[in-house]
């Protein structure tokens, strides 16, 4: 079983960010970047899968200019087989292409299962798995935090509306992954170095996907007004006073 | 510019945050249909006929609409989109996981977690887990949304019914099976929709000492609630974590127990009333956002909370 891990590289998570004074956008500008933190869950499985000799391959593939090899390299040093990085090229690489390569490359490259992050951390769109899934015409299961496989195919445990689900998929099927699926692994020093040596495919992203028109633009962002500090309370004694002076308390 | 919306009901009534959506499609303009999924309930559609706004409800009964798979859905929506410019839903698990699968087919966009609508129309959602709102302008034929339903004010009024048409539904998509599903009837009130949350984190300690959070959230007529950490120590189930990857909150009144408050937690309650933190830590973030704090020991309150507050009157 080939499996494929797309993965993005974000913003770290322990990282506050801060919107362009004119409003245009988020300033990345010299911040940490980091594997998705949600991609990096869907890295470990699949790695955990082909340990355990359930899978026989893992491929992360990432989209972006060459500095974007970097997350590719940790997922190598978790243990992935190999890296394809998508170069957009001048442009930025518009979301209907990359996925439109990507489902290509499933096809191209004989993927049975694609682990995705549930979502990334800086647009918290959760778009890319159902999408992929959708192009592929694959069935798919969202917000997996628990998988085995079983003859011919997968037994997930998702979160749904209701509390916990668990579905039986047949292969070949997309998955969007939660934190709590597994805990990625420390990456050993030994590991980290094979890894910078490891090769990166880098394979135009036009040589998969024609140019597409992006379906939604962002015009603008804004810092969402943020809470204040209220009081502090002593006791309490003053705590319980200040609760029953509140309307939902029947004050 | 025609709307579809999803109505949300549990198979006998309409569930109030559809009036919440009905509102949403309004500002977007007219007209606006509902579309009714259901197991036997056309006395759900009858319902929704007769709000004002709605020009027309489509009526869709199938046993496979009980509970449904993304995939399934996703092919009932890509039926109706040819008709349809915008599609409104709330945002849930199985919304999330249908809308962006339609919308790949369809080429439509695709956004969630909708917290506003501007002139344009324009759609504010947040980014970064919050810190970052932004304004999107949706460039494609057709755009599927998910909306945040505490966002926005609720239709009001009654009308005339409007007619209701009865559909087909689409031939499940059986690929995916649903072998269980994990209920949990606590009694309590829905978590998204609570008026009152008392969460607990990882300052509770342990799996027993949720039933002083609990027995609280009962005195209150509450819904539990519980950080990721709280969570991931096994101290409360998946289903009621509150952040960036759970579920959202706009409660009047939200207490947080032992929470410390990273970024990803305080994403899912920024619009509550009042929020209420309980902490040892005096320097906990939580304590930078809420509107009452107390630096003391979490087990010495909430008993005291319980026996001082006053008991909810049924059905609060």
């Amino acid at each position: 079983m080939h499996i494929l891990v797309p993965v993005k590289r974000v913003v770290d998570y322990n990282v506050k960010v801060r919107v362009r004074s004119d409003g245009s956008g988020v300033d990345t500008n010299g911040l940490k970047m980091s594997l998705n933190p949600f991609d990096e869950v869907a890295v470990e499985q699949a790695v955990r899968l082909r340990q355990a000799g359930q899978a026989s391959r893992v491929t992360v593939v990432g989209c972006g200019p060459a500095v974007a090899q970097d997350v590719l390299r940790t997922a190598l040093a978790m243990g992935a087989d190999a890296a394809i990085l998508l170069d957009p090229g001048p442009g930025e690489g518009d979301a209907p292409a990359l996925l439109e390569a990507l489902s290509r490359l499933v096809q191209r490259e004989g993927v049975d299962l694609v682990l995705c992050g549930k979502q990334a951390i800086d647009d918290d769109l959760g778009d890319l798995a159902p999408m992929l899934a959708a192009l592929l015409d694959w069935p798919q299961a969202m917000s997996v935090n628990r998988l085995e496989l079983i003859d011919a195919g997968l037994r997930v445990h998702c979160d749904g509306d209701l509390g916990l689900e668990q579905w039986r998929l047949p292969l070949p099927a997309v998955l969007g992954v939660d934190l709590r699926l597994c805990d990625p692994r420390a990456i050993s020093l030994p590991n980290m170095m094979k890894a910078k040596k490891a090769t990166i495919t880098t394979l135009a992203l036009a040589e998969l996907a024609a140019d597409q028109a992006a379906r939604f633009r962002v015009t603008g962002c804004a810092t969402p007004p943020a809470r204040t500090a209220g009081v502090r309370v002593d006791g309490i004694a003053q705590l319980l006073d200040r609760l029953r002076g509140l309307p939902a308390f029947g004050a | 510019m025609t709307t579809l919306v999803i109505a949300e009901h549990d198979g006998t009534q309409l569930d109030p945050s559809t009036l919440n959506l009905l509102g949403a499609a309004l500002q977007i303009g007219d007209p606006v249909h509902l579309l009714v999924l259901g197991q036997d309930c056309a006395v759900v559609a009858q319902a929704a006929a007769a709000l004002a706004g709605v020009s027309q409800v489509l009526l869709a009964q199938h046993p496979q609409w009980a509970l449904p798979s993304a995939e399934t859905l996703a092919l009932q929506i890509g039926v109706l989109m040819p008709d349809y410019d915008t599609l409104l839903a709330a945002h849930r698990v199985l919304h999330r996981g249908a809308l962006p699968r339609a919308a790949a087919r369809l080429q439509a966009a695709y956004l969630s977690d909708v917290v506003a609508i501007e002139a344009g129309p324009r759609f504010l959602r947040p980014l970064y887990a919050g810190s970052v709102l932004a304004c999107v302008e949706a460039q494609a034929d057709k755009t599927l949304l998910t909306l945040r339903p505490a966002g926005f004010a609720a239709a009001t009024g009654t009308q005339l019914a409007c007619p209701v048409v009865t559909l087909d539904s689409v031939s499940a998509d059986s690929r995916s099976q649903l072998e269980s599903r994990e209920s949990i009837d606590s009694g309590r009130p829905d978590l998204s929709r609570a008026r009152v949350v008392v969460a607990a984190g990882r300052g509770v300690g342990a799996r027993e000492h949720m039933a002083l959070v609990e027995q609280l959230a009962d005195q209150l007529g509450a819904a539990v609630g519980a950080s990721r950490a709280a969570v991931d120590a096994g101290f409360a189930p998946n289903a009621i974590q509150v952040g960036q990857t759970g579920k959202t909150v706009a409660p009047d009144v939200y207490f947080a127990f032992g929470i410390s408050g990273a970024i990803q937690h305080l994403a899912g309650i920024k619009d509550a009333g009042v929020i209420v933190a309980v902490n040892k830590d005096p320097d906990a973030p939580i304590f930078s956002v809420a509107d009452l704090g107390l630096v003391g020991d979490l087990f010495e309150v909430l008993p005291a909370l319980s026996a001082g507050l006053p008991r909810a009157a049924t059905g609060a």
